[in-house]
């Protein structure tokens, strides 16, 4: 049975920031005021949340009126086990809610105390504020109903964090923050898991297409240029050159090596195709074209499936290998 | 198989700035594709589909543009598509576009393309670390520069080309009042004293990260004789290659080479430099001008840089490139490509005020994306194609 393909987690995330515009940040403002809008659409049907351009004509709006904090639910849905960030943190509704002096529903979260029996459509429900309001949707904490609302206030999630204004506090809303988290599993291939297995074991793994001859590290599993499924094995040695590299000098978020450092493709001897990896072991000023580096690897102990093994390549001391004998792979 | 007519009847775009915290990002949107309304004197009526492009998702955390955007774009009750092919797409999206006038579907088309550069940070985006792999990269300018250096090393060109590109680039910008970097004090030494940042490449030889949007409305051929300055579209090509295989020429990308030579063949076009009047082409990195200009076949190869140098691309040399001061004065990633289409469009259009090219009949826009994976150009002519 062959090997399962190896798994890793992959987890990014980012705080996107979103400038709202005037009609958005006027609604955003009087959110932090405990205070509804809509905007007037050129049919005079009042939109909330507001849209900034009128979906049948496209023009622009801004005429704000304010709505009632208590509306009619018109659809919903039962979430029987929340997830993490969602409003209400024990099993609630998303509910499509007209407010009234609305003509649109809003989307938003219906809190019965987890009885699912106590939500229906054309129920009655009214906003429960959050205790700060920030100038952000989620100042709308939930919703209950009005008749019968749950005797406890629900667990809600961490407050998002705060919209910015360019006056302070008091100032309009211009800014909200959107953070975004994803979460991967991030699986190599099965030919890209044996070259990681041999890494673990201090050897490199490459393979070579069974039509054009060209040897590839690390393998694809299907040569890019031909086509064809990849299976002859070839080992090589940890020696090679520096094709071409750069100096990366600018400092950034998120950055793993702290520069100046010489990101350089290393074309391993008997590779046709390079891969970037470091340089060290000489002055920055000091690395070319053409030459000859050895891998620097790390302690045996602290290997595992990574390239990372190799902490960085370092000359070898030989002759630069001449222009003409790798031209071809710039 | 035949195409129909098409032409550009008007553009549009925004005032680029590193920060438009002002307005949302229908609303940046807005501007350009207002702009562009006006410049082609149509109204939402007119608008048969809209083509909308922007960078990759991760650039700005927007997933879904064409669901979010299609109140503003108008498109409700319209066809409406998304294009996506990393920073080349502004020329993608446009070329999708002209496809849809060119194959007789549509009459008139908007496209717009955009960028929010302020909402996020794309140099965190582009170096998302993959498990399993060593964390080497360092952005665009990380990824680039290997490449402009074997560039150096084939062409033998003198270091100083780089930088009289970037300030030729800029005191353009500062012609163009749409610009976001408008430098007409910047100097060949200026640029050469600049810190280095992803050597060989310099800062000031790097491309500002901008908020913009770009837009077009392109009509048929009856729209195109109706309208008092259409741009006609002679030649479109889009060539796609994978970023990495043994044997690629990073520096000269085949990719590019075989969508030059089919756009030069469809305008009957046999000698580009001196049949071409003007070129917007993609340049983020000073570099990728005499780059480009082999790749596209303006010059032999290895010869690019000496056009250059002699001043030939500057605005009055023989070939004016970037005379709006392109990538390199204003950088909303994925307007970039459309801002090379347009600024092509307004030269033959002769609407490109302080930076227009005396006479100019004849123009490209071209846009690259990913790892020099994608190209996409297309000629556009004063003259309606024969």
């Amino acid at each position: 049975m062959p090997e399962q393909p190896l798994s890793a987690p992959l987890d990014i995330g980012f705080d996107y920031t979103r400038s709202v515009g005037p009609v958005l940040g006027r609604f955003m403002t009087a959110l932090a005021q405990r205070r509804v809008l809509g905007v007037r659409g050129s049919d005079g049907r009042v939109h909330v949340p507001p849209v900034e351009y009128d979906p049948g004509t496209a023009e622009p709006l801004d005429e704000l009126v304010d709505v009632a904090a208590e509306g009619t639910i018109v659809s919903w849905s039962w979430v029987a086990e929340p997830l993490a960030g969602q409003p209400v943190q024990r099993p609630f509704a998303w509910a499509l809610i007209r407010l009234d002096g609305a003509d649109t529903a809003l989307l938003h979260a219906v809190d019965t105390g987890g009885d699912p029996a106590s939500v229906h459509t054309g129920q009655r429900v009214r906003i429960r504020w959050a205790d700060k309001p920030v100038g952000h949707i989620r100042d709308i904490a939930y919703f209950v109903p009005i008749t019968d609302p749950p005797a406890d206030a629900a667990p809600t999630a961490p407050a998002p964090p705060a919209a910015t204004s360019p006056d302070g506090d008091a100032g309009p809303v211009d800014t909200v923050i959107t953070p975004v988290h994803l979460n991967y599993t991030h699986s190599a291939s099965r030919e890209e898991s044996r070259y990681l297995r041999a890494l673990a074991d201090g050897r490199l793994l490459a393979q070579r297409c069974p039509a054009c001859g060209k040897v590839y590290i690390p393998p694809r599993g299907a040569c890019p240029t031909c086509g064809v499924p990849t299976t002859d094995e070839v080992e090589l040695p940890d020696t090679g050159i520096v094709t071409t590299f750069c100096i990366v000098n600018v400092p950034f978020l998120g950055q793993r090596i702290t520069p100046p450092y010489v990101g350089a493709y290393i074309l391993l001897d008997g590779a046709d195709i390079p891969f970037l990896h470091l340089v060290l072991g000489c002055e920055a000023s000091e690395v070319r074209m053409g030459m000859r580096v050895r891998a620097a690897w790390t302690p045996r102990e602290e290997w595992s499936t990574t390239l990372e093994n190799i902490a960085h390549f370092e000359p070898t001391g030989e002759a630069d290998a001449p222009y003409a004998s790798y031209a071809h792979h710039l | 198989m035949a195409k129909q007519r098409a032409a550009v009847l008007g553009t549009g775009q925004t005032h680029h700035r590193s920060k438009r915290t002002d307005v949302s990002m229908p609303g940046l949107l807005r501007e350009a594709v207002d702009r562009a309304m006006v410049d082609a004197d149509v109204g939402w009526a007119d608008i048969d589909a809209v083509v909308v492009g922007k960078a990759p998702d991760l650039f700005e955390g927007v997933m879904m543009p064409e669901l979010f955007l299609a109140d503003a774009l108008g498109a409700n009750g319209k066809p409406l598509l998304r294009v996506h092919t990393a920073g080349s797409v502004g020329g993608s999206t446009a070329l999708v576009a002209a496809s849809l006038v060119q194959s007789g579907v549509h009459r008139r088309v908007l496209t717009v393309a955009f960028e929010k550069q302020s909402e996020s940070n794309a140099m965190w985006a582009l170096s998302i670390r993959v498990p399993f792999t060593m964390p080497v990269g360092a952005g665009a300018g990380g990824y680039f520069a290997p490449h402009v250096r074997s560039y150096l090393r084939r062409s033998g060109a003198p270091e100083h080309v780089g930088a009289i590109v970037a300030a030729k680039d800029r005191r353009n910008g500062a012609l163009n009042p749409h610009a976001h970097l408008r430098q007409s004090d910047i100097t060949v030494e200026s640029v050469q004293a600049s810190q280095m940042l992803w050597d060989p490449i310099r800062y000031d030889e790097t491309c500002p990260s901008s908020d913009g949007a770009c837009a077009m409305v392109i009509g048929d051929e009856r729209a195109g004789d109706d309208s008092p300055a259409p741009a006609w579209i002679q030649a479109t090509a889009m060539r796609t290659e994978p970023t990495t295989f043994a044997g690629r020429d990073q520096v000269n990308p085949q990719a590019g080479k075989d969508a030059a030579t089919e756009l030069w063949r469809q305008a009957g076009i046999t000698d580009p430099l001196y049949q071409v009047d003007t070129a917007e082409i993609y340049v983020p990195f000073s570099w990728f001008e005499p780059m480009w200009l082999e790749n596209l076949g303006f010059a032999a190869d290895g010869e690019g840089w000496k056009l250059t140098e002699a001043g030939e691309t500057a605005l009055t040399g023989r070939l004016p490139v970037n005379p709006s001061g392109g990538v390199l004065s204003s950088n909303p990633i994925g307007a970039s490509g459309m801002l090379r289409f347009s600024e092509a469009a307004k030269q033959v259009m002769g609407r490109a005020g302080d930076y227009q090219v005396d006479g100019a009949r004849t123009a490209l826009g071209h846009a690259y994306g990913g790892g020099s994976q994608y190209f996409s150009m297309w000629l556009v002519g004063a003259a309606k194609p024969a």
